[in-house]
């Protein structure tokens, strides 16, 4: 089986059921995207499937062959992406641990919706958990970053 | 670092590791004493408590001895430092402390890492800065009184000459320490870095994903172990089923926990642990694994059942733990009662990372990375659990992935430590969110009863409030049934009313799970009930909500909680330091009350609900503004929070603290913990409620006191009035009295 991950092909012949979660962890040791829940319930563990957010912790590894895939650590060759910038600006993070989630599905977002409004960032965010509480700041630097794209 | 570097007289000198300037400074809480390690008294009581390193380089070394989970503690710290040197923020580097004495009390939970570490931070700073001045100055032959520090240099007041620090480490580091009392701290009106809002230094690594936190370590040859756990409290596997485990690819080793003993304490809670090559495995063989469980008395625990006789225990009142004037015979006096009842359920922390523990045990020996709030207690405990001395054990502090009180358990730790012993290997252990979710140390579910009476004018005459919850202390003690003094001090001892007639009482309550702390404990639920009824008490009177409880609180002035035979420990802090002061406590309501233009609001019939309270020494205002549906759905367009928490060393940071307490606040009122036959029902986010994106506040509006009082508590205080905000908003809106957590989906009116 292969798989295109940030650039870069790989191999893997273990057990199929296992999440991409996993490979990208405990295989790969890329430990950007975080482990919250294990049932596609809070986005902690949000990549970019062919472009589409996507969690990794219930995405076999059977269903990725030959799948082209984005993690933060591939989010952009600077870590410069728009909305890695505001959220820098914005200050967004507070203990960080769900942001990476948060941005993956954040670019998904502007990628498909340029300008989006109050009500579609919320839905569009809705499935990625913030316990530090960070939501109005999430808003803010998605409505920065749309506004440097557009 | 050996014994004699610490010692009083030469405790800053060169180390041959760095070649640099080394101070270890440690002040006693609310003491400007300088304690350095005396190699005569015991380590428990001399420990120096924070490390700043200035290597040959010029680089400012900072230790940083409290854990990191989201309130930017580690950049705080480097402000306090980085001021007192006049540093370049370019050249500071924070190191992470591992748990060690040394460095004084470690345990960040409290709201107290800088209330209780900036004084002493500051003379630290100042200690170093005095010693480069006299380097500098003894170079060019003047005295340190000309030379000030200057962005990273001395410079020469009369001649404008400078020199950077790297080039004079070499003589500051053979300089003898100066005795604290020559150290002057910075005037405030000299800060660069504090009172501001600086960006918190590992921002960068957050948003390039490049953080490490406990569930990241990677060990060479480490185990990843996953344990099922007694879905009741004090159960023990009958039988266990491991065949099918045993068969899943990178199982390496299946092994029966210890079985827990009351009282909890930071035990592990038994079970069986799967070890395996890596997570994925570890949890299928988790899943595989069947086991039957032994019943015990806690197996009849039925939530509806122990949720009936918390109420029943509320309402039949209990032991007087403060009173003033006759509240009783006043209301049986009375014509008209009026009284409530206030249920909230247990809670789970539930941060973002689940609990991990890395432990590599070799011989005597042991190294732990976790993601503690307490690295102290970790390695106490690990020592404890392992028969090793204390001395032998390393605990590393990770990022920490939220904490919200559940990281200041080292339970996980212990786990680890005896899996990695057991199997002579590193073992990473991992809690998954349904290990988070069904076997944690719980918010207390609690229940609450208010009995008053108002004269002919609407003015509150007595007020009777029994409040009874199972108590942190039955984890820690067998046959606990009482609240412990310092959880009723948690917003229900200090109760701010200027009534005649009150009387505060405690009822019985028994534990059927491990209780521990969550963000501001106790002042969740206390300030749920008593500003609740502040409300209801206002409704009464027909009075508008904000007079009505200004009315209640009455004149500003120092309370005395021990005229009143009230046990009070101001969070362990000095009360002449901290009094329990309504001024404060008004200011903040008339601040917020203005921020959200109450009076005008109200007349353009935007619905708003108010609370205030004080806890770990700050004073916070909140106010909530609602919108409710035909059809009874619900949201908040707006909040409204001024805080008083004296000094600030960070604004932006007190202000995401201020916004992340009020959603977690909405969390707490969202989301319930229950049980049936002892097992708990919940088990991930799916049934257990947190906050989302859309029920976020849509704007949150923070005020920040401008204070010179000693600094107080920030991460916790903004927490607790939250929810009677939002209830009272709510009520407001539809005349509905929330009463019982959490929270409905659709307001019945």
């Amino acid at each position: 089986m292969k798989i295109t991950i940030n650039g870069k092909e790989h191999q893997f012949n273990g057990d199929p059921q296992m999440p991409l979660l996993w490979f990208l962890r405990d295989e790969l040791n890329m430990k950007g995207t975080k482990y919250g829940c294990g049932m596609a319930l809070c986005g902690a563990c949000t990549v970019h499937i062919n472009g589409e957010a996507t969690r990794s912790c219930v995405l076999p590894m059977s269903a990725t062959d030959g799948m082209t895939i984005t993690t933060i650590e591939g989010l952009d060759d600077t870590d410069s992406h728009p909305l890695q910038i505001s959220w820098a600006e914005e200050n967004v993070p507070q203990c960080g641990y769900c942001q990476s989630g948060q941005i993956m599905q954040a670019a998904s977002l502007l990628a498909k919706n340029p300008s989006p409004t109050d009500l579609e960032i919320d839905q569009n965010m809705s499935g990625n958990i913030c316990r530090c509480g960070t939501y109005p700041r999430i808003r803010k630097a998605i409505k920065k970053a749309a506004g440097s794209n557009s | 670092m050996s014994q004699d570097t610490l010692s009083r007289r030469s405790f800053l000198k060169a180390t041959a590791s760095t070649g640099g300037l080394s101070l270890a400074v440690t002040l006693l809480p609310g003491k400007h004493v300088f304690a350095a390690q005396d190699n005569s008294s015991t380590p428990e009581t001399l420990t120096p408590s924070v490390f700043i390193d200035v290597a040959v380089d010029g680089t400012v070394n900072i230790t940083c001895h409290r854990s990191e989970m989201g309130q930017q503690v580690r950049t705080a710290i480097a402000q306090i430092i980085a001021d007192e040197l006049d540093a370049d923020w370019q050249r500071i580097n924070v190191i992470q402390a591992t748990g060690d004495k040394k460095y004084g009390d470690q345990n960040t939970d409290g709201s107290r890492s800088i209330r209780r570490n900036i004084d002493r931070l500051q003379i630290a700073g100042a200690t170093a800065a005095l010693m480069l001045r006299q380097a500098a100055a003894k170079g060019w032959g003047i005295s340190a009184d000309d030379c000030v520090c200057d962005q990273h240099t001395v410079r020469d007041q009369n001649s404008g000459k400078k020199i950077d620090f790297a080039a004079i480490v070499p003589v500051a580091a053979t300089l003898p320490v100066p005795e604290p009392e020559t150290v002057t701290p910075k005037a405030r009106s000299a800060w660069k870095f504090v009172g501001k809002g600086v960006a918190s230094i590992d921002l960068p690594a957050v948003v390039k994903g490049a953080t490490v936190y406990g569930q990241d370590v990677q060990l060479d040859n480490m185990l990843v172990a996953v344990i099922v756990r007694p879905p009741v409290l004090y159960t023990t596997p009958v039988s266990v089923d491991d065949s099918k485990a045993k068969q899943v690819p990178g199982v390496k080793h299946i092994i029966t926990m210890p079985a827990l003993t009351e009282p909890p304490l930071f035990k592990p809670l038994g079970g069986v642990a799967v070890l395996a090559t890596h997570t994925w495995a570890a949890m299928q063989g988790a899943k595989a694994l069947v086991i039957e469980w032994s019943k015990n008395e806690h197996s009849q625990y039925q939530f509806e059942t122990e949720k009936a006789a918390l109420i029943a225990s509320a309402q039949a009142g209990g032991e007087i733990i403060r009173k003033k004037g006759d509240a009783p015979a006043t209301i049986a006096a009375a014509d008209d009662i009026i009284e409530a009842t206030y249920f909230a359920p247990l809670l789970a922390q539930a941060p973002m990372e689940p609990p991990a523990a890395t432990a590599n045990v070799v011989g005597d020996k042991a190294e732990i990375w976790a993601c503690t709030q307490h690295p102290q207690s970790a390695r106490s405990n690990v020592a404890g659990i392992l028969g090793i001395p204390e001395e032998n054990v390393t605990v590393n502090v990770t990022l920490l992935g939220g904490g919200f009180g559940r990281k200041s358990k080292p339970d996980y730790s212990n786990e680890a430590a005896l899996l990695s012993q057991q199997v002579n290997q590193p073992v990473k252990l991992i809690w998954r969110r349904e290990d988070d979710i069904q076997h944690g140390y719980y918010h207390s579910v609690s229940a609450q009863h208010i009995k008053a009476v108002q004269d002919s004018s609407g003015k509150t005459l007595a007020w009777q409030h029994c409040t009874a919850f199972p108590s942190i202390s039955s984890t820690f003690a067998k046959g606990v049934t009482t609240p412990s003094a310092g959880e009723l001090r948690l917003g229900f001892t200090d109760n701010p009313f200027a009534i005649e007639n009150m009387q505060l009482e405690k009822g019985e309550a028994v534990s059927h799970v491990r209780i521990g702390w969550l963000r501001s404990v106790c002042n969740i639920f206390h300030a749920f009930a008593i500003h609740s009824f502040a409300d209801e008490l206002a409704a009464k009177a027909q009075q508008d909500s904000k007079a009505y409880l200004l009315s209640l609180i009455g004149p500003g002035r120092i309370i005395d909680l021990a005229s009143e035979g009230a046990e009070y420990d101001n969070y362990g802090d000095p009360i002449e330091k901290f009094p329990v002061d309504t001024s404060r406590l008004i200011n903040v309501i008339e601040r917020v009350c203005k921020l959200a233009n109450w009076d005008e609001r109200k007349k353009q019939k935007r619905f708003l609900g108010l609370a205030a309270h004080r806890s770990f020494l700050s004073y916070v205002a909140t106010i909530v503004e609602v919108e409710v549906d035909d059809d009874g759905s619900w949201r908040i367009p707006a909040t409204y929070i001024s805080i008083d928490a004296g000094t600030i060393v960070n604004t932006e940071h007190v202000k995401a603290q201020c916004e992340g307490g009020a959603i977690y606040g909405l969390s707490c009122a969202l989301g319930q913990i229950s049980a049936q036959d002892g097992a708990i029902t919940q088990s991930n986010f799916h049934n257990y409620q947190v906050a989302r994106i859309q029920h976020a506040p849509q704007d949150i509006t923070v005020d920040i006191v401008d204070s010179e009082a000693p600094a107080a508590g920030v991460g916790e205080p903004p927490t607790p009035p939250f929810i009677p905000a939002l209830t009272n908003a709510i009520f407001a809106a539809t005349g509905v009295r929330i009463r019982t957590l959490p929270l409905p989906s659709q307001i019945k009116r």
